[in-house]
C-alpha cells in the first residue's frame, strides 16, 4: 500500500518562513506587472497576458502557500480533478458558443 | 492510488486510550484524522471552484459578446482601490501562511499575531469594497435598481472617469450591456465578499481559541485547513482583479 | 422457486442482540443529535419515504388527469404545478438521496471495516439540510406551487411566471448542499478509512459505485447551485443575465443547469447499480464477473457523464457543431453502462440462481434499465431526438431508467439489507408478490408511453388529441397497479419490525464485512477492527469460515 515513510515525511513538512516571504514578494511583483500590462496596447494578447499572470500567481499560492508542492499524490490529483472539471465546463460550453455566437458585436 | 497508511493493528477499540484528547474516536490515529480532514477541505474547495466556475463562464461569454461595454464599464472601477485590495489580500495570505507555520512550530504568540493581522487585513479589504460599492450605488450602477447608462452614452457627464480615459460616447444598445458587466461585478465580488465575511468570522473564533493555546499543542489541522480556505478565497480574487478591473486601461 | 439460500438461526432460541445501535441510547434527541451513520441512515429512510409518497400522490394526480383527453380534472396551470412538483420532489428529494443517503450511509463504513464515516457531524448536517430543503418544498406546494417544470427553463422561470420559483430554487439549493456533503463524506471515507488489507480492489462494487456517484455529487452540484442563484437574482433584481432584452442569453442557464442535471442522472443510477452488483452475486452464489471492468466502468460513467449534457438541449438553439459533438459523446457514455449489464449477465451464467425478493427486483432492474438505456441511445442521436424530444418518449425513457431501474434497485437494496438494519426478515411470499406486481404495473404504465411518444403526444400537456386516449388509459391502469406494488412493502416491512423472523448475522450467506457482524450492528460496528485478507465476493472464503464455525461450536 502506501509508502509509510513518505507519508510521514510529507505530512509534516513545515515550510520555512523565508519561502513564504519570497513567494509574497513574487506575488506583489506580478500584481504590479499585471496592472502595468493593462496599460499597454497588445490587442489580442492583453487577455492572454492577464490570464497567464493570474495563473502564475495562483500556481504560486497553490504550490507554496497551500503546500501542494510538498503534499501527497492524492492532494495533487484532487487539485487536478477540480481544474479538469472546471475546464470541461468551460470548453464544452464554448463548443456551443464559439460555433454560433462568437464576438457577436 | 496509495493514500492512507496501513493501520497495522487490530487492538480492541474500547479501552484504547493512548490517543490525544483532540482525536475523534472513529479515527485510529491522529495522523489519520489530520489526513482525512485535510482531504475533506480540499474536496470542499473543489465544490467552490465549480461554484465560482459558473460565474466565470458567464463572464467569458458576455465579455466576448459586449467587449466595448465591458471596457467602458471597467473604467468605472478605481484601479487604485483594486490594486490596493489585491495587495491587501495577498498580504493576508502571507500572514495566514505564517500563522500556519507558527501553529506547526508551536509559537502561540506568533500564531495569535498572525491571525489578528489576517483578520485586520480582511477587514481592510471589506472596508475598501464598501467604499467601492457605495460609489457604485451613488452613480446608479447597480443592475436592477434604477440603472443608469448616462456615464456611457455621455462620458463627459462623469468628469473623474472622463479625465482619465476619454471614452467616446457609446450607442445606447451597447451602453445598455454595461448592466451585464455590473451584474457580473456585483455577483462575483459579492460572492467573494460573502466568503471573506465567513472567513473573517471563523478567524475571530480562531483568535479566541488560539489565545487559549488550542492550536499550538499539536492539533494544527483546524488552522491548516482554514488556511487552505483563506488561500482559495485569495486565488479567486487573483483572477477577479484582472478580469474585472484590468480589462483595458489603455483604451 | 422453492430453493432458497436463506439460512436463519433457530427461531425458538434466536433473539435480537440486546446491545445494538438502536437500543444503545434512547430518546428523540439521541436520534436527532446522533453522529452514528446508521441512525442517520434510518432518519433519511423515513424522510425520503415520506417525500416519495407525496411525489407518488402527485403522479397519481397526473395519471388521473390524463385518463381523458380534455383538461377536465384540473386547470392546465394546476396541471403544470402538479408535474413540476412531482419532478422536483422525485428527483431532488427522493432519487438523488435514495440509495446513497440510506444504504450508502448505513453500509459504506461497515463494508470498509470502519467505525463511522470520516465526518459524522457533516453527515448529520447533511440530513438537516435535506429536511430544510424538504420543508421549503412543502411550503412551496402549500403556498401555490411552482409550474416551471423541474428544469426551471429560462426565460419562462425568470420573467413569465408568478409562481413560487424563488422558494423552490432555494429549496433545491439547500438540498443540493445536502447531496454535496454526503458525496464529500463518502469520498473521504473511501480514501482514508479503509481497514487494514482492504485495498481498492477488494472493496465491494457497491462502494465503487458510490465513489463514482460521489465524485459527480461533489463536482456537479455546485454548478446547479450557481445556476439557481442566478435565476433567483434575475427574478428578484432583474440583473439581465438570462434576459435577451438586456443582452443576456437564456441558453446559458440551460448549459449551467444541465451541466449538473445530466451527471445527476448518473448520481441517481450508479448507487442502484452498486446494489445490483451485490444482489446478483449473492443470489447466484458467484463472484461478479469482471470485477475490475465493473469498477472502472462506474468511474468511466462518472467521467464521461460530464461531457454529454447538451443532449438535453438539442432543440434549444445550440449550434449544429455542438449537436454533433454532444451526440457523439452521448453514444460513448452508453458503453460503460452496457459493460456492466453484460458483466451481471455473465455473473448469472452458470451460477446457482435463487429467486428471493432482492433478486426479483434485480432481474427487473436488468431488463428495464436495458430498455431504458437503449432508448437513451436512440435519443442521443440528434436526428431522432429532434423528433422524439418533448414527447412521451422522453417521459417513458427516463421512467424506465429511474423507476424501472433505480427504484427497483432501491427496493432490492432495502429488502437485501433489511435483515442487517433491523435484525428481522420481511415475509418472503408477499414481498415476492409485491415485486411481481410492481414489475407488471410498471410495464403497463410506461411501455404505452413509448408508443404515445413516437405517435407524437407531447409531454407536460394536460390535454391531448382523443386518438391517444386508449394508451393513456392503459398507462393509468398500470399506475394503479404500480401504486399497490409500492404500498405493499411499506406495510409488510413495518409489520416485520415487530413480527418478522429473527435474521441472524448472515441470512443470505453473503460475503462482505457487513454480513460478518451482528444484526442490527453495534454502534461502533466492530468490536475489533477487522483485517481484510480475502478478495471481494469470495464464496470459498465464506465456506471456510462456516467450516471453522462448525468445528469451533461443535
Amino acid at each position: 500500500m502506501t509508502d509509510h515513510h513518505e507519508t510521514e515525511e510529507t505530512q509534516h513538512h513545515v515550510t520555512p518562513p523565508i519561502v513564504y516571504m519570497v513567494i509574497f514578494g513574487c506575488l506583489l511583483v506580478f500584481t504590479a506587472l499585471t496592472v502595468a500590462a493593462s496599460y499597454i496596447e497588445m490587442g489580442l494578447w492583453n487577455p492572454v497576458v492577464a490570464l497567464a499572470i493570474g495563473v502564475v500567481k495562483a500556481t504560486l499560492v497553490v504550490l507554496f502557500f497551500m503546500g501542494v508542492k510538498y503534499s501527497t499524490k492524492l492532494t495533487k490529483l484532487t487539485v487536478a480533478a477540480g481544474l479538469f472539471t472546471f475546464l470541461a465546463l468551460v470548453t464544452m460550453t464554448l463548443s456551443d458558443y464559439i460555433s454560433r455566437a462568437w464576438g457577436r458585436w | 492510488m496509495s493514500d492512507s497508511p496501513a493501520i497495522a493493528h487490530s487492538a480492541p477499540v474500547e479501552g484504547h486510550h493512548e490517543h490525544p484528547s483532540y482525536q475523534r474516536h472513529h479515527f485510529e490515529t491522529y495522523e489519520q484524522q489530520a489526513d482525512t480532514t485535510n482531504f475533506a477541505m480540499w474536496l470542499f474547495l473543489l465544490t467552490e471552484i465549480m461554484f465560482f466556475g459558473g460565474l466565470f463562464m458567464a463572464y467569458l461569454i458576455y465579455r466576448n459578446w459586449y467587449y466595448p461595454a465591458f471596457v467602458a464599464a471597467s473604467h468605472q472601477l478605481s484601479i487604485v482601490w483594486g490594486t490596493c485590495n489585491t495587495a491587501v489580500l495577498i498580504s493576508s495570505s502571507f500572514t495566514m501562511a505564517m500563522g500556519v507555520w507558527c501553529a506547526e512550530t508551536r509559537r502561540r504568540g506568533g500564531l495569535v499575531l498572525c491571525l489578528v493581522l489576517t483578520f485586520l487585513l480582511g477587514l481592510v479589504f471589506l472596508g475598501i469594497k464598501t467604499i467601492e460599492y457605495t460609489e457604485k450605488i451613488e452613480k446608479h450602477h447597480v443592475p436592477g435598481f434604477h440603472y443608469s447608462v448616462q456615464a456611457f452614452t455621455n462620458p463627459a457627464s462623469d468628469p473623474d472617469t472622463y479625465k482619465e480615459y476619454k471614452d467616446k460616447p457609446m450607442p445606447l444598445d451597447m451602453a445598455r450591456h454595461t448592466e451585464i458587466y455590473f451584474f457580473l461585478y456585483f455577483a462575483m465580488t459579492g460572492m467573494h465578499a460573502l466568503h471573506m465575511i465567513i472567513g473573517i468570522a471563523i478567524l475571530g473564533f480562531m483568535i479566541f481559541r488560539a489565545r487559549a493555546g488550542a492550536y499550538t499543542t499539536g492539533h494544527v489541522t483546524f488552522v491548516e485547513n482554514f488556511g487552505l480556505y483563506w488561500h482559495f478565497v485569495d486565488i479567486i480574487w487573483i483572477f477577479l482583479f484582472p478580469l474585472l478591473y484590468l480589462i483595458s486601461r489603455h483604451q | 422457486m422453492s430453493s432458497t439460500i436463506v439460512s436463519l438461526p433457530d427461531q425458538s432460541t434466536a433473539r435480537i442482540p440486546k446491545v445494538n445501535f438502536i437500543t444503545k441510547e434512547n430518546g428523540l434527541l439521541s436520534w436527532l443529535l446522533t453522529s452514528d451513520h446508521k441512525r442517520i441512515a434510518i432518519l433519511y429512510l423515513i424522510s425520503i419515504t415520506f417525500f416519495f409518497f407525496i411525489g407518488g400522490a402527485l403522479a397519481g394526480l397526473i395519471r388521473l388527469e390524463l385518463l381523458t383527453p380534455q383538461s377536465d380534472l384540473m386547470a392546465t396551470d394546476t396541471y403544470n404545478k402538479v408535474f413540476t412538483m412531482h419532478g422536483v420532489i422525485m428527483i431532488f428529494l427522493f432519487l438523488v438521496p435514495s440509495v446513497p443517503a440510506t444504504l450508502g450511509n448505513f453500509l459504506i463504513p461497515i463494508m470498509l471495516g470502519a467505525k463511522d464515516l470520516a465526518l459524522p457531524k457533516i453527515n448529520l448536517l447533511s440530513w438537516y439540510l435535506y429536511v430544510v430543503g424538504g420543508i421549503l418544498v412543502i411550503y412551496t406546494m402549500a403556498s401555490g406551487g411552482v409550474d416551471t417544470g423541474w428544469t426551471f427553463t429560462t426565460p419562462l422561470s425568470t420573467h413569465y411566471l408568478n409562481t413560487n420559483v424563488l422558494s423552490t430554487g432555494v429549496a433545491v439549493f439547500i438540498a443540493g448542499f445536502s447531496s454535496i456533503f454526503t458525496g464529500l463524506n463518502f469520498i473521504v471515507t473511501i480514501h482514508k478509512m479503509r481497514a487494514p488489507g482492504m485495498t481498492w480492489f477488494r472493496m465491494p462494487l457497491f462502494v465503487w459505485s458510490h465513489y463514482a456517484a460521489s465524485i459527480l455529487m461533489v463536482l456537479g452540484t455546485p454548478v446547479l447551485a450557481i445556476s439557481l442563484v442566478l435565476v433567483i437574482l434575475e427574478r428578484t433584481m432583474g440583473i439581465g443575465v438570462f434576459d435577451p432584452t438586456k443582452g443576456g442569453d437564456p441558453l446559458l442557464f440551460q448549459h449551467l443547469f444541465w451541466f449538473y442535471s445530466h451527471p445527476a442522472v448518473y448520481i441517481m443510477i450508479l448507487p442502484g447499480m452498486g446494489v445490483v452488483s451485490e444482489t446478483i452475486s449473492t443470489f447466484s452464489r458467484k463472484r461478479v464477473f469482471g470485477y475490475t471492468a465493473v469498477a472502472f466502468s462506474s468511474v468511466a460513467i462518472a467521467v464521461f457523464g460530464f461531457f454529454v449534457w447538451a443532449h438535453h438541449m438539442f432543440i434549444m438553439g445550440i449550434s449544429n457543431y455542438a449537436m454533433l459533438v454532444f451526440s457523439l459523446l452521448t453514444m460513448l457514455v452508453a458503453v460503460p453502462s452496457a459493460i456492466k449489464i453484460f458483466n451481471w449477465t455473465f455473473t448469472l451464467y452458470k451460477g446457482s440462481i435463487t429467486f428471493e425478493t432482492p433478486m426479483l427486483y434485480s432481474f427487473g432492474f436488468m431488463g428495464l434499465f436495458t430498455i431504458g438505456g437503449m432508448t437513451g441511445v436512440f435519443l442521443g442521436a440528434s436526428g431522432t431526438d429532434i423528433h422524439l424530444t418533448e414527447t412521451y418518449f422522453i417521459v417513458a425513457h427516463f421512467h424506465f431508467v429511474m423507476v424501472g431501474g433505480m427504484l427497483m434497485a432501491f427496493l432490492a437494496g432495502i429488502h437485501f439489507w433489511w435483515p442487517k438494519m433491523t435484525g428481522r426478515m420481511y415475509p418472503e411470499k408477499i414481498s415476492q408478490l409485491a415485486a411481481v406486481v410492481t414489475f407488471i404495473g410498471f410495464n403497463l404504465t410506461f411501455f404505452p408511453q413509448f408508443i404515445l411518444g413516437t405517435l407524437g403526444m407531447p409531454r407536460r400537456y394536460a390535454a391531448y388529441p382523443p386518438e391517444f386516449q386508449v394508451l393513456n388509459v392503459f398507462s393509468t391502469a398500470g399506475a394503479t397497479v404500480l401504486g399497490v406494488g409500492y404500498l405493499l412493502p411499506v406495510l409488510y416491512l413495518t409489520w416485520s419490525l415487530k413480527y418478522g423472523k429473527i435474521a441472524g448475522n448472515n441470512p443470505w450467506q453473503a460475503t462482505g464485512l457487513e454480513w460478518q457482524i451482528q444484526s442490527p450492528p453495534l454502534t461502533e460496528n466492530f468490536t475489533t477492527i477487522p483485517i481484510m485478507d480475502h478478495e471481494a465476493y469470495d464464496y470459498e472464503w465464506l465456506e471456510r469460515q462456516k467450516e471453522k464455525e462448525v468445528t469451533h461450536v461443535g
